[in-house]
């Protein structure tokens, strides 16, 4: 029977099957990072247990750590007390590799794995952070996992799993100009709304996908988790090996022929079935920004934010007046007209080498608004940092009015010292613009790293196809 | 794990959709390396008046009080009712924590994002998936009625209402045969251990790769 990429990637890691069909699902890589790993150490240690196999085990500090003054350490005593209690976990029980803080690898986990040739495809991938949706952009089974199936997974190597059901969200035609991955994803949560994929795991496809670069598919999938799908994922094809022929984990030799060989076969079969098709055409896709406290609260850089009662559902037309009243927002406000505070762009959405390149070429030769009081970049890890410098990114970014920073997840989250005062409006190119997500009382608009250039340019949102 | 076989409990209704886990608990209470003592800090923006940090006296905070959780009719809640995709984004299993911490057992609803549904089972907290029709009823028996309670039977997998009437929902066996009888998943994987040593076997000679 023709199987889905999901069907093949489920079925090749299933070890034992349960009555009611919850399985025991093998899981080949294991990223870990300080936030959500201590309590799963720890309970292995009361235990008496030890990792199953800790060469599965790739480990970074990224959600902490500062992006400035690194040479002075760690200065939050919290957040110090967690990287080294992840220094501690993985001195004591082993790694294939860590990349601590200050570290030239160091980095976002779900950039370093990548990068570093760690998440290679047929993998299932897990770490306990829900952006690891991201690593399916390499035909991988790849999903965030809570902190009790962190420990799960270090003392089995395996976790205990439902099969999903699945979802192909095929987006056909080619991206207009000014026009990325992230406003491709952001107009697919629009369409199918932030629970539009749970229980699926989705599968992207169709020529605009097969068109992305890696980068660009490890963004799109990065944002499964949006759309309420844990897991996002993409067939391999040359671009696949391509990008990973060479990195320091990747396969050599006679290994790699047959890896690319087995590789090839990780797609959806002709004629596999889905639960549920969606069809996008992409050249109705426009530079997209968002307006709410959720994701799916999305519209186009040319539209206007929406009036509750656009909306005949009572729970949905509450939920839009809090967002505004959140976001100081008045109803039909042209995005055009919003004014910003500050810029962000990085986190495992796009702070990949293409992303910076992209964002450079808006922001080259001009200057960051008056009004913008801060304007970041903070590239995903070490190596992107370096590959940016040896291009003169960073020098681009400086001589425009932008502070170029340490790699980490900086103010997507805000649990290191960058973030928004409340109040404080940002465009930025993360994945979340919940309340309080960016610090408390702050306000987050989600965008592409080129439409946050051209707002940090412009002092308020603009259309990036009228710069570039 | 604590066991969960009847809940009689009473309930508190978060009116609103898509409660996100940054919501449910900020992101600076996440520098704890323990498991406990999130309760206090519980939906921390919307309950509170100030911003919060860590290692504070949460008990001397200016409440909000307009937040349903700080209205005297729901002290002492275990159940809490709420709306569609209850628990998205983040994967932080901090969000049970606080919510079992903070005295919760069960939590209805008619969706839940998927990585907070299968944490609140490893913490022997239980999500009810029911219908939007019998939702949109507790919500409005709820808010009409003081006191109002529920009464929860895993085994049985009903929510009886104190009308009578009795709502039956769907759990997985697995996750219930774990929750009732309050069980270490971990230990139960390990009985497993030969075959999954097997399929590495198999693995490393078929995709060495993969063990580098």
């Amino acid at each position: 029977m023709a199987q889905t990429l999901y069907d093949k990637l489920w079925s090749s890691h299933v070890v034992h099957t349960e009555e009611d069909g919850t399985a025991l699902l093998y899981i080949d890589r294991h990223l870990v990072h300080e936030v959500t790993s201590p309590q799963a150490f720890e309970g292995l240690r009361l235990a008496g247990r030890k990792p199953w196999r800790v060469s599965s085990i790739v480990a970074t500090a990224d959600h902490n750590v500062p992006t400035e003054h690194s040479e002075q350490g760690i200065t939050d005593p919290t957040s110090r007390a967690q990287v080294e209690t992840l220094d501690d976990n993985i001195r004591a029980f082993g790694a294939l590799a860590y990349f601590p803080f200050r570290d030239k690898r160091q980095g976002i986990v779900h950039v370093i794995g990548p990068e570093n040739g760690a998440t290679l495809p047929g993998m299932t991938v897990v770490c306990g952070d829900s952006h690891t949706s991201t690593h399916g952009a390499f035909g991988c089974l790849a999903h965030g996992i809570g902190t009790s199936e962190v420990e799960h997974v270090l003392a089995t190597q395996c976790l205990l799993q439902k099969k999903s059901k699945a979802m192909l969200i095929r987006v056909d035609g080619e991206l207009g100009r000014g026009v990325s991955a992230k406003d491709l994803v952001l107009y697919l949560i629009g369409q199918i709304g932030t629970a539009g994929g749970t229980g699926y795991a989705i599968e992207f496809g169709g020529s605009a996908i097969r068109s992305l670069s890696m980068e660009g598919r490890m963004t799109v999938c990065n944002m499964a988790i949006e759309g309420g799908a844990r897991a996002g994922m993409v067939a391999v094809d040359q671009t696949t090996i391509d990008y990973l022929r060479g990195r320091p984990f990747s396969p050599r030799g006679d290994t790699w022929d047959r890896a690319v060989e087995h590789w090839r076969t990780l797609k959806s079969d002709d004629g596999a079935q889905f639960d549920r098709v969606v069809e996008i055409d992409a050249r109705r896709i426009l530079p997209q920004v968002t307006w709410g406290t959720s994701p799916e609260m999305v519209t186009d850089v040319r539209g206007q934010v929406p009036a509750p009662e656009d909306f005949a559902d009572p729970v949905k037309r509450e939920g839009v007046a809090r967002a505004l009243q959140y976001m100081g927002l008045s109803p039909r406000t042209p995005i055009e007209q919003i004014r910003i505070d500050k810029v962000f762009i990085g986190s495992c959405t796009n702070s990949r080498i293409e992303d910076l390149r992209a964002a450079a070429k808006v922001v080259e030769g001009r200057r960051v608004a008056d009004n913008v009081k801060l304007a970041l970049v903070v590239p995903g890890s070490g190596l992107v940092k370096a590959q940016a410098e040896a291009e003169g990114l960073d020098r681009v970014f400086k001589a425009a009015g932008f502070e170029w920073r340490e790699p980490g997840c900086s103010m997507c989250l805000a649990m290191n010292a960058d973030r928004l005062e409340p109040g404080e409006r940002c465009a930025s190119t993360s994945n979340r613009n919940f309340e309080g997500r960016q610090g408390a009382g702050g306000r987050t608009h989600l965008v592409s790293p080129q439409m946050a250039a051209a707002a940090a340019i412009a002092g308020r949102f603009a259309d990036v196809r009228e710069v570039i | 794990m604590t066991p969960f076989t009847t809940l009689d409990g009473l309930v508190a209704p978060l009116d609103r959709a898509n409660v996100d886990t940054d919501a449910i608990i900020p992101k600076q209470y996440l520098k704890s390396i323990k498991r406990s003592g999130f309760g206090p800090t519980l939906f921390d923006e919307w309950r509170y008046l100030d911003v919060g940090e860590p290692g504070q006296d949460h008990s001397k905070r200016p409440k909000n009080p307009d937040f349903v959780l700080n209205q005297p009719r729901y002290e002492g809640a275990s159940v809490m009712l709420v709306r569609e995709n209850f628990g998205c984004g983040s994967s932080r299993e901090h969000a049970p924590w606080a919510i079992e911490d903070f005295g919760f057992r069960a939590i209805i609803g008619t969706t839940f994002a998927d990585i907070f549904f299968n944490n609140c089972f490893k913490n022997g907290l239980l999500p009810i998936r029911l219908p939007q029709s019998e939702v949109e009823q507790l919500f409005l028996q709820c808010l009409g009625t003081p006191g109002y309670r529920l009464r929860i039977d895993l085994e049985s997998q009903t929510v009886l209402r104190p009308d009578g009437h009795a709502i039956r929902f769907d759990v997985d066996a697995f996750r219930k045969y774990c929750l009732i009888n309050g069980f270490d998943d971990i230990g139960l994987t390990l009985q497993q251990s030969d075959k999954i040593r097997e399929f590495e076997t198999r693995r490393r000679i078929e995709q060495p790769w993969l063990y580098a």
